[in-house]
């Protein structure tokens, strides 16, 4: 990738009405210091070509295109292939946006790095890019997550981070992001913000996206090679929307290819415990940015639900709001029983054990691709693996018998 | 010239500032302290209406509005109590909300039943001018002040822009940080006062972080105005007896060092 390559900066702070700067006046001088920073690597060759080198060398970029046939053939429809971002460094594709802000948060002289994390694949991700670059990292996470995400949490502290158990509210993902924003509030004059997903206030949603993109674009010259045309549909998981703005963004200017982001229906949308802000939210702040958020009558945030806590969230990047309001991006939901299906299907019968949010993404596509003719080409993009969810599998399928 | 601007009008007088959640401990707890801190020197109230999150406050407010939410306490009770308290107290009231509860009550809305239930003025701590347009249209239709905060890390054209744009009195955060308060006072806040004071004519007052009357007096000779609110929710938390005679001796404590 070089410089002309990259998307050009988005000056405004809005995608249409979403978006936006809704972030304490002490933040606004910082995210003004980010937005230039960010802008200034846009034309240096040497900032881009140290990512791309790590990108290759660090974090094992190119992922493959796999053209999953056992999938194919169960489903019996659609040509599925999986881009396999579980098989990076760290088990996500967390680590192409940490990567990139960390290389960001060195060239603007920061040493000290701070960072939310839900299921703990950020977390780790960052913890993993500090160590490599000698930053000094604090991870805020959630009581509940750290729960149910233990193994991520040793990680992390392996890797030399130091973790803070957050206990306010839910005690999920919101929680450790407002914890983060606190502790970035009162050390904002030698802190780097290194934010997890495309939310929060502009540049945030921004950066994270652009340093993502690298997904879509591998995957738009993967496809030609092996099917010799674009996709029919592209499918992934949304909680805040980071892997999905980023393997859908190079392919917006392609009215054929049919984008669909699949949030978490936790038990169920009727039933209200769930975490799908797009498809039963409303328009609100949350976190420095407007977009659709799940709150109550009075405007307070609502509690979330889902197996997958890198899902777990009230909002969702509000540049996916945008997309979702102008028809391009279709967005629905799959509940945790299904997820945990697929989960187990793909571990079955392809030997691929997905993390619980891609999962999501594999239940609503196999779903679609039945319905759908062997000539049409479906892509999944695998945005983890799944090591990190074996006590909640396991649980869940010894309640299960 | 507002009600809140009124307070400033008489020289060398120094405002004091009081902020209390509404609902904390309980709704009788928050009308009983109002008038309490108005009859011991307070010379304007700030009413915390409680966010689910509150990204700019420390342990003690977030408790706080944890602990209101669990009653039950939404915008519209919060415009109850103040038409209430209109009734009890003659100082001006204003509302301290994060942006959400009054995006999602409807902005011009808010600021008619706002206005309708004597409210003077609305802080907000996450929504600094760049974003506010909207809101300052209807405040001034509505004659309500629209306080923007100013922090040190401000540069000087954030300074100039939010002198230009705040009404009342500007806001200023004495440290980079959260709510809550704190032993000590920062040492470089008499610099970012007069940072603030070269561009701006309006009141400045300052808030975040300051604990006792001494603190207050020591701020107050460089400042037109301190607030307070951390400390007299602790003190409303103590849960001794003699609560009202702290709150009254705390109150009175302020008054005395300000008006030194």
């Amino acid at each position: 990738m070089t410089a002309q390559d990259k998307p050009s900066f988005v000056s405004s702070s809005y995608f249409g009405q979403f978006g936006g700067r809704f972030a304490p006046e002490t933040l606004v001088p910082a995210l003004d210091e980010l937005t230039t920073a960010y802008k200034k690597i846009q034309g240096d060759a040497s900032f881009w070509s140290e990512f791309d080198s790590l990108s290759h060398d660090y974090s094992g970029r190119p992922t493959p295109l796999y053209f999953a046939e056992k999938l194919t053939g169960h489903c019996d429809g659609a040509r599925i292939f999986l881009k396999r971002e579980d098989l990076l460094h760290t088990g996500a594709h967390k680590i192409n946006n940490a990567l990139g802000q960390g290389l960001l948060a060195k060239k603007m002289g920061k040493q000290r790095i701070i960072a939310e994390t839900g299921a703990g694949q950020h977390g780790v991700a960052t913890a993993t890019i500090c160590a490599r670059l000698g930053l000094d990292c604090v991870v805020y996470m959630g009581e509940e997550d750290i729960r149910r995400q233990s193994h991520n949490v040793f990680r992390m502290k392996l890797l030399g981070a130091e973790v803070f158990p957050v206990s306010s509210g839910s005690k999920t993902l919101k929680d450790a992001i407002n914890e983060a924003m606190r502790d970035w509030v009162t050390n904002v004059r030698n802190t780097y913000y290194l934010l997890g997903s495309v939310v929060g206030p502009h540049p945030y949603p921004t950066i994270v996206r652009d340093f993502q993109t690298i997904i879509g674009k591998e995957t738009r010259e993967q496809v030609m090679v092996k099917c010799g045309r674009l996709p029919d549909y592209i499918i992934a998981c949304v909680g805040g929307g980071s892997n999905a703005m980023g393997i859908f963004h190079p392919f917006l200017k392609d009215p054929e290819v049919q984008l669909i982001g699949v949030e978490a229906a936790g038990r169920g949308i009727a039933g209200g415990k769930h975490a799908a802000p797009l498809i039963a939210g409303s328009i609100g702040v949350l976190h420095g940015a407007k977009s659709y958020v799940l709150q109550d009558e009075a405007g307070q945030i609502r509690e979330t639900a889902s197996i997958a806590a890198g899902l777990d969230y009230p909002s969702v990047g509000p540049e996916h709001s945008y997309y979702k309001a102008a028809g391009r991006i279709v967005y629905d939901a799959v509940e945790d029983k299904d997820a945990l299906a697929a989960f187990l299907l793909l571990s079955q019968i392809e030997g691929i054990i997905p993390a619980l949010e891609s999962a999501h993404a594999i239940s609503y596509a196999c779903k679609i691709a039945s319905s759908l003719g062997k000539d049409k080409i479906i892509i999944i993009n695998l945005s983890g693996r799944g090591d990190k969810d074996m006590d909640i599998v396991s649980g869940a399928m010894e309640k299960k018998q | 010239m507002s009600r809140i601007s009124s307070i400033f009008a008489q020289p060398g007088h120094k405002a004091f500032i009081a902020y209390v959640t509404v609902g904390y401990p309980s709704i009788e707890a928050t009308l009983s302290t109002v008038s309490l801190l108005a009859e011991n020197g307070c010379d304007m109230i700030e009413l915390g209406i409680p966010f689910s999150d509150p990204i700019a406050d420390g342990v003690t407010i977030q408790k706080a509005s944890f602990h209101a939410l669990k009653k039950g306490v939404t915008p519209e009770r919060c415009l109850a109590v103040a038409r209430k308290l209109k009734q009890q107290v003659s100082i001006p009231l204003t509302f301290m909300s994060y942006f959400n509860p009054i995006l999602h009550y409807g902005q011009e809305n808010f600021c008619n039943d706002c206005a309708s239930s004597g409210i003077d003025g609305l802080i907000i701590p996450d929504l600094p001018p760049d974003e506010g347009g909207e809101l300052e249209s209807l405040t001034q239709k509505h004659n309500l002040d629209l306080i923007y905060l100013l922090s040190p890390a401000s540069t000087e054209e954030r300074i100039r822009l939010i002198a230009q744009r705040s009404r009342g009195f500007i806001y200023l955060v004495s440290v980079t940080g959260v709510t809550g308060a704190r032993n000590a006072l920062p040492s470089d806040l008499e610099i970012f006062l007069r940072r603030v004071r070269k561009v701006s004519k309006l009141p400045l007052c300052v808030g975040f972080g300051i604990s006792t009357p001494e603190q207050a007096g020591q701020i107050a000779t460089v400042a037109d105005g301190v607030i307070i609110g951390s400390r007299i929710i602790q003190l409303m938390d103590s849960g001794e007896p003699n609560t009202a005679q702290q709150i009254q001796a705390f109150a009175r404590g302020v008054r005395r060092e300000l008006d030194q």
